[in-house]
C-alpha cells in the first residue's frame, strides 16, 4: 500500500521527508495541504496532527507526525532498499547518526530556521525582515558551523565517512539559506562548503529541490 | 559485571538528568563524573574533545563517545534492549515510531519554551541574573498552547505514546520537575487535569525519585 505524505513541496519539514523518500526509492503520494488557506489549522487535519503542523505521514492505518520521526520510521521500514541512511547494522555508526541528528535538531535548526523565516516567509506575511533577529541567529549559526568545520575536516560526512540521515536533515533549510545574502557563512568554511556541494548534488536533490519555491516570484 | 558507563556533568543539569533517568530505567551501571561548570571545566580542550559544543552531558562506554542527551538515551535503549524497562523505547517499529514522534514533539515544541522558563524562573534568580518579564510571558503562552495539545492527548492515552511509560514521557521529566517544584508556574501543569495526572504518574517513578535525590546531593 502506498505511503501518503500530507504537506507542501516548498515546506522545509515536508522536503526533509521527501528527500528521504527519494533516497529510499519509496512509492508515495504527496497530498497537498493548503497552508495559505490554513488547512493545517482545521479539525480534519488536526485529527492527524494536533499541533497543526506539516508534514504528516499515513502508512495504511498508521499516522505519524514530526518530520524527523517520519524519516527515522521510513529508514527503519525500508532498510532493505535505497541508501542506507541509518547504518542499522552497526550499533556505533547508528549512534553517531542519531547524535548528529540531534545536533541538527537542537543546534543548527533553531538558528538557521529563524534566519530563513525572516528572509523567505516574513515578506509573504507583509513584514520586512528583522535584522536584529537575523544578526543574533547568524552569530549562533556561525558558532555551530565552526564545530561542523572542525568535524568535517576529519570526517567526510557528519556521522562518519558515509552519507546519512544526519546530513540529509540539514538540506532543506540550507537550500533556502544559500539563496539569501548570507551564503558566505557556508562558503567561507571550506569543509562545510565541500560537504554542502556534495550533499546538494545527490539525485534526490534534483527531484525535491525544484519544488522548494519560497523566495521565488 | 560490565564496566560502568560514564556520564559527564552535574545532575542538576536538565540534559544530564534526562540521561540519568534513562540509565536508571534501563538498570545500567554508570559512573557520574563531575564537571565543574562554574569553573569552566566544560570549555577546556580535553572536554571539548568529547563534547565540541562545550555542553553537558557527554557519555562514554567501552565502544563509543557520544553527546546529545536524547541520542544517548536512544543508544542506551538500543544497546541494552533486554535490560531493565524493556518497553522504554518500544518493542516493535510502530510503537517505536510513536515514541520518536512524541520525543520530537518534546524536543521541538515543549523544550524551547519550557527551557526558557526554567532558566528565567528557576536559575536566573540563583545566578543573580535579571529576569525578563516579556520573555517569560511570551514563553508561558507558547508552553500553554503545547500543554493544551498534551491535555487532549493525555485524555485519550495514559502516556504520550500509548499505554506504557516511554522515553517520550521520560524526556519531559527534567524541565517539568523544575517548573513544578522550583517556580510558581507549576499550575501550568497541575491546573490541566490530564496533564496533572500524567505528571503525578511519571514523576512518581522510582527512577525519577532517585534522580531528584542525586540532584539534592550533588552540586
Amino acid at each position: 500500500m502506498a505511503l501518503k505524505l500530507h504537506g507542501a513541496p516548498m515546506s522545509t519539514c515536508a522536503a526533509r521527508v521527501l528527500f528521504c523518500l527519494h533516497e529510499k526509492e519509496a512509492d508515495f503520494e504527496l497530498v497537498p495541504v493548503n497552508l495559505f488557506a490554513a488547512e493545517h489549522r482545521q479539525p480534519p487535519f488536526l485529527a492527524k496532527n494536533p499541533f497543526g503542523l506539516i508534514p504528516v505521514l499515513e502508512d495504511g492505518d498508521f499516522t505519524l507526525f514530526e518530520s524527523r520521526a517520519i524519516t527515522a520510521y521510513l529508514c527503519e521500514k525500508l532498510k532493505e532498499s535505497g541508501t542506507d541512511l541509518i547504518r542499522h547494522q552497526d550499533l556505533k555508526e547508528a549512534a553517531l547518526v542519531k547524535q548528529w541528528m540531534e545536533v541538527e535538531a537542537h543546534h543548527f535548526d533553531p538558528a538557521i530556521s529563524k534566519i530563513v523565516f525572516q528572509f523567505s516567509v516574513a515578506p509573504l506575511l507583509g513584514k520586512t525582515p528583522d535584522q536584529a533577529i537575523i544578526d543574533e541567529n547568524l552569530e549562533n549559526l556561525g558558532k555551530v558551523l565552526d564545530v561542523y568545520e572542525q568535524r568535517l575536516s576529519t570526517s567526510k560526512y557528519l556521522a562518519g565517512d558515509f552519507y546519512s540521515l544526519a546530513d540529509l536533515h540539514h538540506i532543506p533549510y540550507t537550500h533556502y539559506f544559500m539563496k539569501t545574502s548570507c551564503a558566505q557563512f557556508i562558503n567561507d568554511r571550506p569543509h562545510v562548503k565541500a560537504w554542502w556541494e556534495d550533499i546538494s548534488s545527490r539525485p534526490a536533490f534534483m527531484k525535491v529541490g525544484p519544488g522548494m519555491t519560497f523566495g521565488k516570484k | 559485571m560490565a564496566t560502568p558507563v560514564k556520564v559527564y556533568g552535574p545532575p542538576l543539569s536538565t540534559a544530564v538528568s534526562r540521561v540519568l533517568a534513562c540509565l536508571l530505567e534501563k538498570d545500567v551501571n554508570f559512573q557520574l563524573i563531575s564537571v565543574n561548570m562554574s569553573k569552566g571545566e566544560h570549555k577546556v580542550p580535553d572536554f571539548l574533545k568529547i563534547q565540541p559544543f562545550g555542553q553537558v552531558p557527554a557519555f562514554q562506554d567501552e565502544e563509543i563517545s557520544l553527546f546529545e542527551s536524547r541520542a544517548i538515551c536512544r543508544y542506551l535503549c538500543d544497546k541494552y534492549a533486554d535490560k531493565g524497562n524493556r518497553g522504554l523505547y518500544g518493542t516493535n517499529p510502530l510503537v517505536k515510531a510513536s515514541i520518536d514522534q512524541w520525543l520530537e514533539a518534546e524536543g521541538q515544541s515543549f523544550n524551547p519554551p519550557s527551557s526558557v522558563l526554567v532558566f528565567q524562573l528557576a536559575f536566573a534568580p540563583r545566578m543573580k541574573i535579571k529576569q525578563d518579564p516579556a520573555v517569560i510571558k511570551q514563553n508561558e503562552e507558547k508552553l500553554g498552547k503545547v500543554l493544551d495539545v498534551y491535555e487532549q492527548r493525555l485524555g485519550e492515552s495514559r502516556f504520550l505514546a500509548g499505554d506504557e511509560f516511554s522515553l517520550a514521557d521520560l524526556s519531559h521529566l527534567p524541565n517539568t520537575h523544575y517548573l513544578v517544584s522550583a517556580t510558581d508556574r507549576g499550575e501550568l501543569f497541575t491546573s490541566r487535569k490530564n496533564v496533572g495526572r500524567w505528571w503525578g504518574e511519571i514523576s512518581g517513578r522510582d527512577s525519577w525519585k532517585k534522580v531528584v535525590q542525586m540532584q539534592k546531593q550533588g552540586a
